[in-house]
């Protein structure tokens, strides 16, 4: 019998990524990336939005196929349901980026995921939307994200993950962080 | 004039280097813009001690002779500390006298200075680390009528204006200096990006007894992981005074300090703070209990468990649910602003290729890309202690061997030269 050593697989290439980031450093003009969408409405609080060419790596790249969400308001709100809410989709894109993030540093850290699931929690008042009350915010008010973790490792271990995909993270970037939005018309 | 090594900064950093010349035989001038330890008599506020305890000051053929090796020197204290030993080692020091160019000159280099200009062979920048506030560049949005000072600039609370003060960065300089001035009656607002917490005391020692004793300070930096990030982790929170006071988050909430998040933007006057403070607070706990950890296993394989305290871990840094997120810098609410956001070293007189692209002298652990050039006291040069007076000793040991080594390949070349030349 000869010692084995542990692989630990995440389905995370982080060679790749490790690749990246070096060669990113020497050529840190082909790490700007620009990411896109097309929404086009659809009928009352339905919109869709495809998602499929970006630019990166000093030229235009496509995902593997086009991908399209719709968004609407649940009928409570007189609408017809057609898709999530638009504030829904920001908590997808939070979890996605979360997760993803916890995927690669334990791959990095050469901890083996079993399972990772997260439930989020946005509060909002929508006295704000509604224009009742100006001194409340349109946006959440807070997010509250809880992770359900079975990792080979220690809890605290555990816990630097998740810290560390935070610190990581465009979405929470893009949530916790103020960015200037020009909207244009025509 | 001419000499073999000018050693750009009469501080402990070139102090040191300049003893390990001596030894050596290696005759040098040390060039100092002001007098010996300027930056310590001239830069800093009137309440600091030194984070380090008085014995963690070994420098080459000197150190603390005092009777409270376990004190923290006051700036004054630590300025005599410095001059003394310029004296004890008679080094040879050039005070009042700026360098303004150092260039590449007839095989060695031409140091410019205000009093005249020399030739040597070789180089030795230790000119210090902090020497521009790094003041970000948002700033340029405050709103007017709010006055701001850097901890270069700050020396005590009556400097301040009655009223609300936000402090930016939570690393040693922002934490003590938000604890200063809430003590002085003013509303502290302390907004808070990555940062290191760490015990000033630990099961009964000093936390920089542990890391010396467990040869955390002498981790190298060609054995690291990341050196690049070694390099640009913050300073630890700590603070030095007589009673050993613990300075972290918690101690200044209980006075009354305001916690906000890192300060991420300033919009038509309004301040808006990052929601990340939550995360930035558990990264720093999790980090202090691994050094802790650290600390525990070392403690127990060296056997010393039964000479100190039982292991132990600090309350988790409380945060309220909701930080405020934004604070209306027009309202009155905050009269001044301290830029505690860390220092960048001035390279600017240097008039050669060595720069990275972001202006950061290129450097594999003080030893410059151009030849017979040396960096001293930089973060993580050598060691994770390179920047502490305690560092500057290993580092001029090293250096100085590499700087005689090159100094004896050049003497080589130049003979052969002249046995060709003259046939």
């Amino acid at each position: 019998m000869t010692a084995t050593q542990i692989q630990v697989n995440n389905g995370v290439n982080v060679e790749a990524l490790l690749g990246a980031r070096e060669a990113l450093t020497e050529t840190p003009e082909a790490a700007r990336f620009t990411w896109r969408a097309n929404c086009r409405w659809m009928k009352g609080t339905h919109s869709q939005t495809s998602i499929h060419r970006f630019f990166g790596l000093g030229e235009e790249q496509s995902h593997r196929t086009e991908y399209n969400f719709d968004t609407d308001h649940p009928e409570i709100f007189a609408s017809e349901d057609n898709g999530a809410t638009p504030v829904e989709m920001v908590l997808t894109g939070l979890a996605g980026c979360l997760t993803a993030g916890i995927a690669a540093v334990a791959q990095m850290r050469e901890i083996q995921l079993n399972s990772v699931s997260a439930t989020l929690e946005a509060g909002m008042d929508i006295q704000g939307i509604l224009g009742i009350d100006s001194d409340v915010r349109n946006g959440f008010d807070g997010i509250k994200v809880h992770y359900r973790i079975d990792a080979d490792a220690t809890e605290d271990e555990i816990k630097a993950l998740v810290a560390q995909s935070q610190k990581r993270s465009a979405v929470f970037d893009i949530v916790t962080n103020p960015t200037n939005v020009t909207v244009e018309v025509n | 004039m001419h000499t073999t090594t000018v050693i750009i900064g009469a501080g402990h950093a070139g102090l040191a280097m300049s003893r390990c010349l001596t030894r050596r035989s290696i005759e040098h001038v040390i060039l100092e813009r002001g007098e010996v330890a300027n930056s310590w008599k001239t830069e800093r506020w009137d309440s600091l001690k030194l984070l380090t305890p008085n014995w963690q000051s070994r420098l080459p053929d000197y150190g603390y002779q005092g009777d409270d090796p376990d004190g923290y020197r006051t700036m004054p204290e630590t300025v005599a500390f410095i001059e003394r030993y310029a004296d004890v080692i008679s080094a040879p020091i050039q005070t009042h006298t700026k360098v303004t160019s150092v260039s590449r000159y007839n095989g060695g280099y031409a140091v410019a200075t205000d009093q005249g200009d020399w030739e040597c062979s070789s180089v030795v920048i230790a000119s210090g680390a902090c020497n521009i506030p790094q003041v970000p560049a948002l700033a340029s949005e405050l709103p007017p009528g709010i006055d701001t000072f850097t901890p270069k600039t700050y020396r005590n609370p009556d400097q301040l204006a009655e009223g609300g003060v936000l402090v930016v960065g939570a690393s040693a300089s922002g934490t003590q200096i938000a604890e200063e001035l809430q003590r002085s009656g003013r509303s502290v607002t302390l907004a808070v990006g990555e940062h290191i917490r760490a015990p000033r005391s630990y099961r009964g020692r000093d936390i920089e007894w542990w890391l010396d004793a467990a040869g955390v300070l002498d981790d190298r930096y060609d054995e690291v992981d990341d050196i690049a990030r070694a390099r640009k982790l913050p300073s630890l929170q700590l603070m030095g005074s007589p009673e050993r006071r613990q300075i972290d988050l918690n101690s200044l909430t209980a006075i009354g300090v305001k916690l906000v998040g890192r300060l991420a933007g300033i919009n038509g006057g309004k301040a808006q703070f990052s929601g990340s403070l939550n995360n930035h607070c558990a990264m720093s706990d999790l980090k202090m209990n691994r050094l802790l950890d650290t600390i525990d296993e070392w403690a127990t394989s060296h056997g010393v468990d039964g000479e100190v305290d039982p292991s132990h871990r600090f309350e988790p840094t409380a945060v309220e649910t909701s930080p405020q997120l934004a604070i209306d810098l027009r309202s009155g609410a905050i009269r001044t602003v301290i830029w505690a956001t860390g220092y960048r070293p001035d390279h600017s007189w240097i008039d050669l290729p060595v720069f990275d692209r972001k202006g950061r002298i290129r450097h594999t652990g003080g030893v410059i890309d151009a030849p017979g050039m040396y960096l001293m006291g930089m973060p993580f040069q050598r060691r994770r202690k390179s920047a502490m007076i305690d560092g500057a000793g290993c580092d001029a040991r090293e250096l100085s061997a590499h700087l005689a080594g090159f100094l004896d390949r050049q003497a080589a070349l130049m003979w052969n030269f002249g046995q060709v030349v003259n046939g």
